[in-house]
């Protein structure tokens, strides 16, 4: 019987680039720059890594395929080095390769390292991939925001919202991010707007305009992983484990059948079931100190709360217009910034996410700080609602 | 598309066009071309008509877009007509239209002959042509049956009058005056072979109750019946004041509206100009089937567009900076393309025998049961659906921005992401109806290859 994740892994060190427009670097520098940072977190050396997972997202604009990039930008000799990529889930895959190979008993410690250099595109935006030689010949080739601003739809039409009430509400979504943002000397977008600039900026896709919209950043995250004991005996005295690591893909159920109502993301649900079980969470709205959500886009963040049981079904929209989730409400979101302000480098996005609930669970959180924290939980989609992967990862205090 | 937008984005150097600033002209959106516009108007003709699918296809333009890869091919695929068809394409003038049909009556092979002519038309800007030229599609099964119309004869005439050309990879046509096409060419040739073709049929002028001339200058059906002493009220709409020329689709287009106006016996002349000329003469027969839009309903199912940069862009006359996004390459994989061509042409699905769940595409598990191969092919082109969810994309590159894009789901269960096009003033929202239109869904610039696809157009 499968006995979960739970408290076998503990975090050693971590680190996180300054997330932004980089132009000054790239991706071998970003991936240094926080490496060096969980090192030195950590108190070992280099040497005593035996395993890597590395997750970069988008090989043509980042550093291409295979592991061998981050072996080299690192000089991992002869370790083994694995590169993962699961769309914005990319980051929680290393960490989540990383912790099962501690937890296995295959090595002590572990790194997991996330990257992304999205301005090397010349462009605003992401590139569009390709979906593979099929499905490029049916599927329209539209964009992210377009992706996700269905949920708007589903959702409007669901609970009979009206539009510019709900626009308002995803506006508060976005607001409350930027008021964060400022408190976040790493963040890509340190700077507050004014309701009024987001409810009319211009439209992106139908209904998110600009500001519903996260930032397109280039950064990197790691996170350095071992046992609860050797932490221990490497003289980490307050320690934060993992509680709990889960994915979920969709079969293509939502986008190919007719039972998915464009309101949720069932991929979520699955996956923080999932979560909340292998965690031993059982009222996650009473247990989860702070969560960091893959606020892709403001209506993502606004059904994510219901999909993670924190809102009603149909009442997120309040909950966010009444301050649930900023920073002193009931359960901050976003403390850091989230995607919309922290930034959204895909491949180091889950890893920062665990980041930010490291240093609130430890104290380090500046003027972000909030009041003794114990369980923080972060969640990426990868893909589209209807065709995507949803991945949680929940850390805390041991 | 409005010729006085046209009129007024030229008023500042060519003043003298606002006399072509009347009426409205058939515009094709980007993913238009000879090709889709065939393919709409074969399944306009073929659905639910009574008779037996065809097994010869033939395809007339002058605007085909491939030079060597068979046109009729692409559409017969989109169609779903069997491996068996026989297809060809021609073309080479205006007249090809009724050439064809004319080819396809007087065929002694068995079952019958789709014929279709298509033209998407492209013209100089600030050409009177631009003002003139349409585009459209006409579809007609021919069989050896009375049905809708009995073929009585033909009259073909060849001159070399070059009243205007186009050398094979150019984009315009190069036209003489019109007041010489008309006096020396149409005046002359055509009379000439109507008078011709009725005097072996038995008939005169006055027996005439429909007379349509296509591929002249405009006015010249009037001169034309004139002299030949048929009375103006028998003249077949031009169709310019709504529509444009068509090229080859136009003589067939003028025997549609025709045939969905005549009453049983009444003869019907049409006639196409081109390097001499092609006349063809129909007895309206006792059938009284119409296709489910037709001539007039297309025409009255247009969304009007005035913004002349719009229409310039859409027919490749200003190549507008569309951003480094427009840099992806959309090569297709060929292999990838023929392997799922049924899937891709003719926007078959499958349907699970072990839970009856209708699905695109067609993948190896059943979406909903996960049975492995248990598919059976199974066409969603003539099903209708609802939008589940859409957004309107003004990030993603698209020639016809916002690209409307959503969850299309069918009422047989199918579900899948699409493209939406012919959005009108009215919009979208999670439950407006939807119908299937075969498209061009990438355009390889690159490499010159149009791949096409199915996309979903509010019904209207």
């Amino acid at each position: 019987m499968a006995t979960g994740i739970k408290d076998k892994v503990a975090i050693l060190g971590m680190g996180c680039s300054r997330f932004g427009e980089r132009w000054d670097v790239g991706s071998e520098q970003l991936i240094n720059e926080a490496f060096q940072e969980a090192l030195k977190d950590a108190g070992i050396e280099r040497t005593q890594i035996e395993a890597a997972w590395f997750g970069s997202a988008l090989d043509s604009v980042n550093v291409g395929n295979s592991a061998i990039p981050l072996a080299t930008a690192l000089r991992l000799q002869g370790i083994p080095v694995t590169r993962v990529e699961n769309m914005c889930a990319t980051g929680t895959e290393a960490l989540r390769g990383a912790a099962y190979a501690v937890a296995s008993g295959a090595v002590d410690i572990a790194l997991a390292v996330g990257v992304e250099k999205l301005k090397d595109t010349g462009y605003g935006g992401l590139p569009v991939p390709g979906k593979g030689t099929l499905n490029d010949l049916w599927m329209p080739y539209c964009s992210a925001p377009a992706g996700f601003a269905q949920l708007a739809a589903g959702y409007r039409a669901k609970y009979g919202i009206d539009r510019e009430l709900f626009k308002r509400a995803l506006a508060t979504v976005s607001w409350k991010s930027h008021q964060n943002g400022t408190k976040s000397p790493k963040a890509h977008l340190r700077k507050a707007v004014e309701m009024d600039t987001i409810l009319k900026a211009p439209m992106i896709a139908e209904p998110l305009g600009v500001f519903d919209c996260c930032g397109v950043s280039d950064g990197a995250a790691v996170a350095i992983v071992t046992t609860p004991e050797l932490a221990r005996a490497l003289g980490k005295q307050d320690r934060v484990s993992i509680k709990a690591l889960q994915l979920s893909s969709s079969s293509g159920r939502e986008s190919g059948m007719s039972d998915w109502d464009g309101a949720s993301v069932p991929n979520t649900r699955m996956a923080a079931a999932a979560a909340y079980r292998e965690a031993g969470i059982d009222d996650p709205r009473k247990h989860l100190s702070q969560i960091e959500v893959h606020d892709c886009f403001s209506v993502t963040e606004l059904v994510t709360m219901e999909d993670l049981g924190l809102s009603n079904d149909g009442e997120a929209w309040k909950d966010v217009l009444d301050g649930k989730y900023n920073a002193d409400g009931a359960i901050p979101c976003q403390i850091d910034g989230g995607l919309k302000c922290f930034g959204h480098p895909i491949g180091a996005t889950g890893l920062r996410m665990v980041y930010e609930h490291y240093l609130q669970l430890l104290g380090r959180a500046g003027d972000r700080q909030l009041k003794n924290p114990t369980l923080g939980l972060s969640h990426n989609l990868g893909g589209v609602p209807y065709n995507g992967v949803a991945a949680i990862s929940i850390v805390g205090l041991m | 598309m409005s010729r006085a937008a046209i009129a007024d984005a030229h008023a500042w150097a060519l003043p003298g066009l606002k006399a072509q600033g009347k009426g409205e002209r058939a515009l094709c959106s980007w993913d238009e071309d000879a090709i889709t516009l065939a393919v709409a108007a074969a399944r306009d003709c073929l659905r639910d008509n009574g008779r037996s699918r065809p097994t010869a296809l033939s395809l007339a333009s002058t605007t085909a877009p491939f030079a060597d890869l068979l046109n009729a091919a692409i559409v017969a695929s989109a169609l779903d007509l069997p491996p068996s068809t026989a297809c060809h394409d021609t073309g080479g003038s205006l007249r090809a239209g009724l050439s064809a049909l004319a080819q396809a009556l007087e065929s002694t092979s068995d079952g019958d002959t789709l014929v279709i002519a298509a033209d998407r038309r492209s013209a100089k800007p600030g050409s009177v042509q631009e003002f003139q030229f349409g585009a459209g599609a006409a579809a007609l099964q021919v069989g050896d049956d009375a049905g809708i119309a009995r073929y009585l004869g033909r009259e073909s005439v060849t001159h070399l009058f070059v009243d205007h050309f186009r050398a094979t990879g150019e984009k315009h046509d190069y036209f003489w005056e019109e007041r010489w096409i008309r006096d020396e060419g149409v005046s002359r040739a055509v009379p000439a072979a109507v008078k011709k073709l009725l005097a072996r049929l038995g008939k005169n002028a006055a027996n005439v109750n429909w007379f349509g001339l296509a591929g002249a200058p405009g006015g010249s059906d009037k001169l034309v019946a004139k002299s030949l002493g048929i009375a103006p009220e028998r003249l077949i709409p031009d169709l310019a004041a709504q529509v444009g020329d068509c090229g080859t689709a136009h003589a067939p287009l003028q025997l549609i509206h025709a045939l969905e106006q005549a009453k049983p016996g009444e003869l019907i002349i049409v006639a196409a100009f081109g390097q001499g000329c092609e006349v063809l003469a129909f007895e309206r027969g006792e059938s009284t089937h119409q296709p489910a839009m037709g001539l007039a309903k297309s025409i009255a199912a247009r969304i009007l567009e005035t913004a002349y940069l719009k229409m310039a862009s859409f027919e490749g006359e200003i190549d507008l900076d569309w951003g480094m996004r427009a840099e992806a390459d959309v090569k297709a994989a060929l292999t990838q393309h023929y392997r799922a061509s049924d899937q891709i042409n003719a926007f078959t699905g499958g349907r699970c025998t072990r839970c009856n769940t209708v699905q695109f595409p067609r993948l190896p598990n059943c979406v909903s049961c996960g049975a492995s191969d248990s598919q059976t092919p199974f066409s969603l082109a003539d099903e209708g659906g609802q939008i589940a969810t859409w957004s309107a994309d003004w990030l993603q590159f698209y020639l016809a921005p916002p690209l409307y894009v959503g969850l299309v789901q069918f009422d047989v269960g199918a579900r899948l992401l699409m493209e939406i096009v012919e959005v009108g003033s009215a919009g979208l929202d999670v439950g407006t109806r939807l119908s299937m239109q075969f498209r061009v869904k990438a355009r390889d610039r690159k490499r010159h290859y149009s791949r096409y696809f199915w996309k979903a157009a509010p019904v209207r």
